[in-house]
């Protein structure tokens, strides 16, 4: 039973739920897709027989599977509505934008947490996996500074009802490049590194690696020596005040954008 | 009282061809003054691109307007969006659903914007739908392979589920077949019989404004021409009919608009 208050925040999760049954053959291909590729590059770290890189890999292409199905969701959230033709019905609804966006982004953590462990479990039959010693406490801290970037993602097919929905591509892209998923970001160009600092990507890899114990030697029993929660600290404070900043700022800016919207006509299904 | 209140209502729009292209600027609404009594039905005549389908959008605090004045319910718009959509019903021409989606689950969807409960709602749409001639069977198909009649049936019962006072319908039974056609007037009929609903319609079907509405306004090129009783505007015009009034009033007939026309 849903409290009456919190109907109009359900209602997202209620739609989301049930477009998701009904376009479900496309959740399995798109899922299927991420689980093959997620192996092909895990496979690299067998191929060279190092347990420690394979263990890596698996961190980044999990930890990205769950990021980027995440920002997708949220990011291309007002373009399934324009797909669907549903944008004015939305954007006509009594309910702040707050709550929408808050709906909308609690359907897309649950959706890319269960698609995470899809793969994650699909892993299991290309890789052997073993993340005894690892602590997984504080490894989905990103998740709140990613919302924020989704949020703000999320006017660019508002801006443009043509091109918007390709550019959040172009953004996922470029955070997948910059936040060393599957490498240490001191590989990049120096050009590029300064980038690595604003994804949030990067602080909860690094956070994620410290607390499996990757970034140090296995312990005696040969397992990994995961680090505790403290030794992480100065990531987590940063992921939590990236959260803090880009939250409101992204539905700061997606009010702006709306208005803006109103202004010109572009909310119109055709734009 | 009144349930709307225009005065003088401006809108334009711009768009560029491409990225260094000129600027194009189309007036779709120019000095629009109206009002919509409590309880009464207000059609609004015009053809393609005359500025219906903005009005509506203005109304239902979907754009903003660039200039005049607009009170919904009593409140102001803009400053009044959120008391104004809860209050509110709108069908627009395009039922606006989740095509694959069911007709239960689209207008669940909408009953919890209202915080209505689910069981409520259901058992709600099921007796408007009803009214409306809608199989209780079809309740439970996907949106998309339901007819164009269907969708807006189904438009019109979400727009209903909260009893909104104040119901705007823009072209809602344009694309209806006949019988579909008359079902959704006989509903309108009752519904304001029933709750003195105040209704503002947009249609390019003459007869349907004469038997709807107690005032109708003419709309062309943005402009508000002539409004009054079906009677009333004929008689000014010397016309025959509601059509024949409006191309005498207007100098144009119900073609859809040229590029760059009002829209």
């Amino acid at each position: 039973m849903i409290p009456a208050f919190l109907r109009p925040l359900w209602a997202f999760v209620f739609r989301d739920f049930h477009l998701t049954r009904r376009y479900f053959s496309w959740v399995v291909v798109f899922t299927f897709y991420a689980l093959v590729s997620s192996a092909t590059i895990a496979l690299i770290g067998v191929a060279a027989g190092d347990e420690r890189l394979t263990l890596t890999l698996v961190l980044g292409v999990l930890l990205w599977s769950f990021l980027s199905a995440m920002f997708q969701e949220i990011s291309n959230s007002i373009s399934y509505e324009r797909w669907e033709g549903a944008l004015e019905y939305t954007f006509m609804a009594p309910v702040h934008r707050l709550t929408h966006l808050l709906g909308v982004s609690l359907f897309a953590v649950a959706y890319s947490v269960v698609r995470t462990i899809v793969i994650m479990v699909g892993l299991l039959f290309f890789v052997h996996l073993s993340f005894a010693g690892a602590n997984l406490w504080g490894v989905l801290v990103a998740s709140v500074a990613f919302m924020g970037l989704g949020l703000v993602a999320a006017i660019l097919p508002v801006l443009s009802p043509e091109n918007g929905a390709q550019a959040t591509n172009i953004v996922q892209g470029v955070l997948l490049l910059v936040s060393g998923i599957y490498y240490p970001v001191e590989v990049l160009p120096a050009w590029v590194q300064p980038l690595s600092a604003f994804s949030p990507a990067t602080y909860a890899l690094a956070a994620a690696r410290k607390l499996m114990g990757l970034d140090r030697p296995l312990s005696e029993a040969g397992t990994l020596a995961g680090a505790p929660l403290g030794a992480v600290t100065h990531e987590l404070l940063v992921l939590a005040l990236m959260g803090a900043v880009l939250v409101p700022l992204g539905l700061w800016i997606f009010g702006l954008v709306e208005l803006w919207a109103k202004r010109t006509g572009k909310l119109k299904r055709t734009g | 009282m009144r349930t709307i209140e225009v005065h003088d209502l401006q809108k334009t729009f711009s768009s560029r061809q491409g990225w260094f292209g000129a600027r194009k600027v189309e007036r779709a609404l120019d000095g629009v003054s109206f009002h919509v009594d409590e309880g009464e039905t207000y059609a609004l005549l015009g053809p393609n691109g005359s500025g219906k389908s903005t009005l509506i959008r203005i109304l239902a605090t979907l754009l903003l307007p660039d200039g005049g004045r607009v009170r919904v319910l009593g409140r102001p718009l803009p400053g009044g969006e959120a008391e104004v959509r809860r209050r509110i019903g709108r069908v627009s021409v395009d039922a606006a659903f989740y095509k694959k989606l069911s007709a239960r689950e689209n207008l669940l969807y909408a009953a919890q914007f209202y915080g209505i409960e689910p069981t409520a709602a259901g058992k709600k749409a099921l007796g408007i739908l009803e009214r409306l001639g809608l199989e209780p069977r079809r309740f439970h198909d996907p949106l998309e392979e339901m007819s164009r009649g269907m969708q807006q049936k189904i438009a019109i019962a979400r727009a209903l589920l909260h009893d909104p006072p104040l119901l705007l319908l823009d072209e809602s039974t344009t694309g209806l077949d006949p019988a579909s056609k008359r079902e959704v007037q006989r509903f309108l009929e009752e519904l304001r019989a029933e709750r003195g609903t105040t209704i503002l319609l947009t249609t390019h079907d003459m007869d349907e404004a004469e038997r709807l509405a107690a005032r109708i306004g003419f709309l062309a090129r943005g402009r508000l021409v002539a409004e009054g009783e079906a009677d009333e505007l004929k008689q000014e015009a010397g016309a025959a009919d509601l059509e024949e009034a409006f191309i005498r009033r207007t100098g144009e007939g119900f073609a859809p608009a040229a590029a760059g026309e009002a829209v």
